[in-house]
């Protein structure tokens, strides 16, 4: 409905909002207290058509966070699409019972069809590898309160980078400050998709360098940024078993590094980054946890008109 | 070889050679039940070869679609014999139900009763995305 904010895409949201939103999150961590009611008496949906139990309990966390109430369901199988419901007739149905809505789909762009039918604001929670708007706002969060700046950093991301959507929006979302500077290290077939690099990257004048070498270009790293291979995300077994061991973060790897780097994630991991990097201060994906319950409070908010 | 002149109908001009077919299938002018000649290979001197397509009646055209096949398409009104109108064409920012989204991961691929919208990404490149899930079209 064209009266009814959502968010389905980062770049929905100007480089100001995202700094409100930044600040209204440090608000809310540092007297949660206050926040406690800000939606009582509203009701979030989480309409989860693919398992994913961070990102919905990270919803669901946010809205009993600031008073409110949750339903919804957490796979297709325990919703009216096994029935052969459409993704419009469901919202329809739904944001009759709710106040805002946050839905995870496997197939690309169902988030923004709800959003076209549905009379409350729908947050896209990840569709298929396309968007995943959230994780973008948390890795910002993450980013902005490890470094105190969007601007000038140099951002490592690792791993896969052609089916990673959380990358995608990662670097559409840095793309818009001054001196950003991207590193791209992944195996050849996994490589940033060029019209990724072509109509983000060098549109908006970022420099980006590409390789296969993680612990060559260490030293240069702000973030680094790591990412699982996907298994979810590949036709053909034979290939993800191929390329689901190609970097594997350990402390020898780190040993070039900065002493402020920062090492994100956007969960789960499988075993591309070593246990033993967990006790490294340098190791913020935990940390990026908490940060998501946190924007995800604050984009609520201002979804709602509370904020 | 020599086709009427038609005194009613439209005149679609400067179709790249071997277009011609694929605009009349987009267009549906196999359902019309008026004279439509098409002639192919044309000698043109902006183009080189060029094909032309002769509508013996009136109405009302999908110009987006005739500016997505080919923007340096001309299409000439004729009234009484004479052209009234030239119409010079542009890429549509918008296309819809003309081309399907090819990515088995969207959501059209699954709900087929959703219009299939594309949008134009890069007016220069001639580059047109999927609503839903911005593949490129023909990919």
């Amino acid at each position: 409905m064209e009266n009814v904010r959502s968010l389905i895409d980062i770049l929905e949201l100007s480089v100001e909002e995202i700094d409100e939103m930044v600040a209204c999150a440090t608000r809310i961590m540092d007297d949660p207290a206050a926040y406690a009611h800000k939606c009582g008496g509203k009701i979030l949906a989480t309409l989860f058509f693919e398992p994913s139990t961070r990102t919905r309990l990270s919803f669901e966390s946010a809205m009993l966070s600031l008073g409110g109430q949750v339903l919804g369901f957490s796979e297709a199988a325990s919703s009216s699409a096994a029935k052969g419901e459409s993704v419009a007739d469901t919202v329809r149905t739904v944001s009759c019972y709710s106040d805002i809505i946050a839905m995870r789909h496997p197939k690309e762009g169902a988030p923004l069809v709800a959003s076209m039918h549905s009379l409350v604001p729908v947050i896209n929670a990840g569709d298929g590898g396309h968007n995943h708007p959230t994780q973008t706002l948390t890795d910002l969060l993450t980013i902005h309160h490890e470094k105190g700046r969007f601007e000038n950093l140099t951002l490592g991301f690792c791993g896969d980078l052609k089916f990673g959507r959380t990358v995608h929006s990662l670097i559409s979302a840095m793309s818009r400050y001054k001196g950003t500077r991207v590193v791209l290290v992944s195996p050849e077939e996994l490589k940033l998709p060029s019209y990724v690099k072509k109509e983000v990257l060098q549109k908006s004048g970022v420099e980006y360098v590409q390789t296969t070498d993680l612990e060559a270009v260490m030293p240069e790293l702000d973030i680094l940024y790591m990412t699982r291979v996907q298994r979810e995300r590949f036709f053909n077994e034979e290939d993800y078993l191929r390329l689901k061991d190609s970097y594997i973060l350990t402390l020898d790897k780190l040993a070039g590094a900065k002493e402020d780097l920062s090492i994100l994630h956007p969960l789960p991991r499988v075993n591309e980054i070593s246990v033993a990097v967990d006790r490294d201060p340098r190791a913020c994906y935990f940390k990026q946890v908490l940060y998501g319950r946190y924007i995800r409070m604050a984009l609520i908010m201002k979804l709602l008109g509370l904020e | 070889m020599t086709i009427d002149s038609i005194k009613n109908g439209i005149v679609i001009d400067h179709i790249a050679a071997g277009k011609a077919m694929e605009l009349y299938q987009i267009l549906g002018l196999g359902k019309l039940d008026c004279s439509v000649a098409i002639l192919k290979n044309v000698t043109s001197a902006k183009l080189g070869k060029k094909d032309i397509i002769k509508i013996d009646r009136e109405l009302d055209l999908d110009w987006d679609i005739i500016g997505y096949v080919d923007p340096n398409i001309t299409v000439n009104i004729i009234k009484n014999g004479e052209r009234v109108e030239k119409r010079l064409l542009k890429l549509p920012d918008t296309i819809t139900g003309v081309i399907r989204c090819k990515n088995p991961r969207c959501i059209t691929s699954v709900e087929q009763e959703l219009p299939q919208v594309f949008k134009l990404r890069d007016r220069e490149k001639r580059i047109y995305r999927c609503l839903y899930c911005e593949t490129q079209a023909g990919k």
